[in-house]
């Protein structure tokens, strides 16, 4: 039974490295064939922002599905989903920080703190650090109960997240909506979940 | 048949496509002039081909363009890049789209009307108003809102010589430019993003300033279709949605006219819409910009006031720029 267990992990884990590679080698590709568009950086940020967020919606559907089917083992690839999840949303960060603003600090103080949309995207980034600082499974055994309730902070993180592509667009938001329902959808089937089994225990 | 529709079939040309004589002519100057060229074999011969096959005069040369001193210093954006990355949403909202979804849009035949606090409502074709004043070039920095930026060599005629043709009355204060609104050729007006048909506009003595341009071309080509074809406004010292595209109607006001993005978004985007570091957008900030080709290392530039085109500020004297933004 073990065994069988641990092979689809394996594989799983597997694909995401692999699917997760795309997105960065394709920028990586595009930017030495000169090929990220008339404003390659904002191609750039616009790329990792985006999946840094898809990721972390994949990580935020772990439990979701896991409550709908049997497949509890899910929760084993939810580690590596969140850190990919940091990985692109850290270089979503360095090429603002670096690319866009040549690390001018004053100029960058300026528009996070002038910027609402800025201000969300760079709250929503530091509360991601802490979750991958403690997302060894040392800083799990450290932190016993408040593990959990430290990792909490991901759905915080989500809304912010959402929130800083909603106010992006000009007007067509449609693409951020498309996030903003997924949100609301996994939400929904925790709450409902969570509902369920207050009523079982009441 | 989708992978090229630039390449039609002459039998497939319905006649409301076909060129009006005067353009007809124009191009047999052209033709003229490239056989010369090609026959004394200073330019391969494919331009030649080019020349006598295009159905539709988009990326056809302009001839007789008088060159001027504006922007001499600068360096231009590449063609390329002003012709692919624009902000069009009547094409969609994405700066890709205007290129790829604007090949069914029909910029000639053309006719603008020319309403509201005039001696006379009339209208003019398109050839007609490039015959109004003599085409110049101008090199303008245009600078978006979105805090980027590019260098275009327009190619056009200052608005103040159609303003003279129009005869505007002693009532007209502003004018109101409304662009083109069709849902059949442009899949993003089909969308009600914004309230269309796109309306802009300026105060009678800006649009009156030599530094106001009404393009017909850019590079020295016919305007394509993603940079507002067949005619649009340019106002080097103002946001880049202020140049109205695809422009249908020229209506002289009493009263400020509310304009698209004004209407959409209040606290965003005023009337005025002067390139200012000094007020900030909620959005962008507009004290730095990104020039467009400048590569992946540049950094930014510090944005001028009113994009560099100082001579302006007398237009606003005694204004206070932060409240009329």
């Amino acid at each position: 039974m073990k065994t069988m267990k641990t092979q689809p992990v394996k594989l799983l884990k597997c694909i995401i490295w692999l699917a997760a590679c795309i997105p960065l080698g394709r920028l990586v590709w595009l930017g030495l064939h000169d090929d990220l568009s008339a404003n390659p950086i904002e191609f750039i940020e616009r790329s990792t922002g985006t999946w840094a967020l898809v990721f972390l919606l994949i990580c935020l559907s772990i439990t979701p599905i896991r409550l709908m089917t049997n497949h509890a083992w899910l929760i084993q690839v939810r580690r590596l989903l969140g850190l990919w999840m940091f990985a692109y949303a850290s270089l979503h960060v360095i090429t603002y920080v670096w690319l866009d603003f040549s690390f001018v600090l004053s100029d960058m103080v300026k528009d996070v703190a002038k910027h609402p949309r800025i201000f969300v995207g760079f709250v929503a980034y530091m509360l991601t650090i802490p979750l991958a600082v403690t997302s060894n499974s040392y800083a799990i055994k450290r932190l016993k109960s408040n593990w959990k309730k430290l990792h909490q902070l991901v759905y915080v993180v989500a809304i912010l997240a959402v929130i800083h592509f909603l106010w992006l667009v000009k007007k067509d938001i449609t693409e951020p909506l498309y996030y903003a329902v997924l949100l609301v959808i996994l939400f929904s089937i925790r709450i409902y979940f969570n509902y369920k089994k207050n009523l079982k225990f009441a | 048949m989708t992978l090229d529709n630039n390449k039609r079939n002459p039998s497939n040309i319905t006649s409301s496509e076909i060129a009006p004589k005067e353009l007809f002519e124009n191009r047999r100057l052209i033709l003229k002039a490239t056989s010369l060229i090609a026959a004394s074999g200073l330019i391969p011969f494919p331009v030649l081909g080019n020349a006598t096959t295009t159905p539709l005069p988009s990326g056809s040369k302009i001839i007789g363009i008088k060159k001027t001193a504006y922007g001499a210093e600068e360096k231009l954006t590449k063609y390329e890049e002003v012709t692919t990355y624009n902000n069009y949403y009547e094409f969609g909202t994405s700066k890709s789209d205007p290129a790829e979804h604007s090949k069914q849009f029909k910029p000639r035949p053309w006719t603008i009307s020319i309403e509201g606090a005039v001696k006379k409502p009339k209208t003019i074709d398109i050839e007609t108003l490039m015959k109004l004043a003599p085409l110049e070039e101008r090199i303008y920095r245009m600078r978006c809102v979105e805090a980027w930026s590019m260098v275009i060599p327009w190619v056009g005629l200052p608005l103040a010589s159609l303003i003279r043709w129009a005869e505007p009355t002693g009532n007209a204060k502003y004018i109101e430019f409304i662009s083109a609104n069709d849902p059949l050729t442009m899949p993003g007006a089909r969308v009600p993003i914004l309230d269309w048909p796109y309306v802009e506009g300026l105060r009678m003595d800006e649009a009156n300033h030599p530094l106001t341009l009404l393009a017909v071309g850019l590079y020295g080509e016919v305007l394509p279709n993603q940079n507002g074809a067949p005619v649009r406004l340019v106002v080097p010292w103002k946001y880049g949605f202020k140049g109205a595209k695809a422009i249908t109607k020229i209506r002289f006001v009493e009263k400020m006219p509310l304009t698209t993005w004004a209407k959409s978004g209040p606290n965003e985007y005023g009337f005025f819409a002067n390139v200012n570091p000094n007020v900030d957008h909620p959005r962008w900030t507009q004290s730095s910009e990104r020039r467009i080709g400048s590569g992946l290392f540049a950094g930014r530039i510090k944005t001028q006031m009113f994009n560099g085109y100082a001579e302006v500020g007398q237009l606003y004297a005694g204004m206070d720029l932060k409240q009329y933004f």
